[in-house]
């Protein structure tokens, strides 16, 4: 139980470094109404650059953004690949995952399966919780300004225009809005926010490996169900639901972070995440008929 | 003000589903014409409509409105010039958005839309006003989801949209075939007394061939993807669903066989 909560921080940390991935995966999966695979790759991308551009010696802001438009750019080939070439969405998310996948490995890492970040120019310290206290303040605020930053844009006239997209198409461009432009901006938004997430979370780490970023389209998922099944009865308003993906993200890392202390097989991580979105995503839906069973009895009584 | 010249479509070309849609139609239509387009299933009204609005392109042909050439400009660059209003009310409107957000949208139609607030309050006073001219109380609930309305309510606010920025053409497919009927009266009303006062140029693809005589000052029958019956001014006026039955018997040698076209 000690473990358990000095192990706390570190899932708020994890959490918050996580949550600007999840809130990339909001704007697709939410906003746009599409399951984007391409954030398994470009969150790996994000720490690769990242690592790659520090390690030569460019500053750590300069890098982020790098990492940040590199995210962009693939997001941007999904958006291509979907609607000027039209291949299905899924499709066109996993051809950019794998090409990904290749340009990380063989371009951005050299070869090298993992990377590490070299220890002579310490930048980043205030990510590094044991040694900064501030580290947590500073990913609050960042990503405090992330959420600031999304809920501006999406009450602009572009911003609006992709809500509309996709929420209906055929309105959309009926009302002159070019959907292939604007579906394709959502999805290089998305995958740049994945990629700064990957960019925090290999300065984090001190290292990114080739295979990180797998699976994290269902952590980011998680997160964001996790967050509507707890927060969304409390307002519709934009910007709650926007915190409300930053706290699922949270809590999502505080139940990872017991069932390690508790003691979990860590082969077993992949599938706690999924029964995690098993559990979240069929709770409404058994609470609902459990319900209504209760009500249908009650009214018998009642006759 | 709309010209259509020698226009085909085929869909599916070339494979066991190919259906020739459109074969050959021209029209020409003069500013401030209301015209009702009437037809059995699969005659081709929609696809002529679709083609006019760019839902996709024309195979051979071409389509000008007001001198502006449309044949190959893409469906939301030509959306700058169209007010389209779809038969499903859940087409034209976005479930998920907010009721001044969708008059929002629909006022930069064919602006460039850039980093400015997507909607600011005085654009909402506006919306205020146009809103308490439908007669819903839709004014009221301006920041409810459109979710929340019903199908005639929604129609009435695809029509506002369409007509706000004062559309050189006004493109109506079968929109109050969903309805019941009450509300589909309701919205012709509507439909007729926004036409009547911007004075627009509009196209009404219906399947109700009482409403196809009394709205408009010109109707044209389509069959088999071309148009077989062409009638306006005084000879419209006092047209009767008979008279035109048996125009129809006439031109195309059988009889009109659609039972939804005969309905009331």
């Amino acid at each position: 139980m000690l473990n358990f909560i000095n192990a706390l921080p570190g899932a708020v940390v994890q959490g918050l470094i996580w949550s600007i991935m999840a809130l990339g995966i909001y704007i697709t999966f939410k906003i746009l109404d599409i399951a984007d695979l391409t954030v398994d790759s470009s969150f790996c991308t994000g720490g690769a650059v990242c690592i790659v551009m520090m390690n030569m010696g460019y500053s750590v802001p300069l890098s982020m953004l790098l990492a940040l438009l590199a995210g962009m750019a693939a997001g941007f080939l999904t958006g291509i690949l979907h609607s000027y070439m039209g291949i299905p969405m899924i499709l066109s998310g996993i051809l950019t995952q794998l090409i990904l996948w290749s340009i990380n490995l063989v371009n951005i890492m050299g070869g090298a399966a993992n990377l590490a970040l070299k220890n002579s120019r310490k930048v980043f310290r205030l990510v590094n919780l044991a040694k900064n206290d501030f580290s947590l303040l500073v990913l609050l605020g960042l990503t405090a300004a992330v959420i600031g930053v999304l809920y501006y844009f999406f009450g602009t006239e572009i911003g609006c225009a992709i809500r509309a997209t996709g929420s209906n198409d055929k309105m959309s461009r009926a009302q002159g809005i070019n959907t292939h432009f604007t579906r394709i901006l959502g999805l290089a938004i998305s995958n740049g926010l994945v990629a700064l997430s990957g960019s925090l979370w290999a300065q984090y780490r001190g290292a990114i490996d080739i295979s990180d970023g797998k699976g994290a389209i269902v952590i980011g998922l998680a997160a964001v169900i996790i967050g509507q099944t707890f927060f969304s009865k409390i307002s519709r308003n934009f910007a709650v639901q926007l915190f409300s993906v930053l706290l699922g993200s949270i809590i999502y890392f505080i139940i990872y972070t017991a069932a390690v202390n508790w003691g979990l097989n860590m082969g077993y991580l992949k599938m706690l995440a999924a029964v995690i979105m098993v559990v979240m995503l069929s709770f409404p839906v058994i609470a609902k008929k459990f319900h209504f069973k209760k009500k249908v009895k009650g009214d018998t009584t009642n006759a | 003000m709309l010209k259509i010249n020698g226009v085909y479509k085929t869909f599916h070309p070339g494979t066991v589903s190919e259906k020739k849609a459109i074969c050959g139609v021209d029209l020409h239509l003069k500013p401030g014409d209301f015209v009702t387009v009437i037809g059995g299933n699969g005659a081709g009204k929609s696809t002529l409509l679709n083609l006019v609005a760019g839902v996709f392109p024309a195979d051979e042909g071409t389509i000008t409105l007001d001198g502006i050439n449309l044949t190959h400009m893409p469906e939301h660059k030509r959306a700058a010039y169209l007010g389209r209003v779809f038969q499903d009310p859940m087409t034209g409107t976005a479930a998920t958005m907010e009721i001044h957000e969708h008059l929002a949208l629909a006022s930069r139609r064919g602006k460039r839309r850039g980093l400015g607030w997507g909607i600011c309050r005085a654009e909402r006073e506006d919306y205020f006003e146009r809103l308490k001219t439908l007669d819903l109380g839709l004014e009221n609930r301006m920041s409810q989801k459109v979710g929340t309305l019903s199908g005639g309510q929604r129609q009435a606010l695809t029509l506002l949209m369409a007509t706000m920025k004062q559309p050189k053409l006004l493109l109506l497919d079968e929109h109050t075939a969903a309805l019941d009927p009450k509300t589909a009266q309701k919205v012709l009303t509507l439909t007729q007394k926004l036409i009547e006062d911007q004075n627009l140029t509009a196209m009404m693809v219906t399947h109700n061939m009482q409403d196809a005589i009394t709205y408009g000052n010109r109707l044209i029958m389509m069959k088999d993807g071309t148009i077989i019956l062409d009638i306006e001014g005084e000879e419209k006026k006092h047209l009767t669903v008979e008279i035109l039955l048996e125009k129809f018997a006439q031109t195309s040698g059988s009889t009109f066989s659609s039972d939804r076209a005969l309905l009331s």
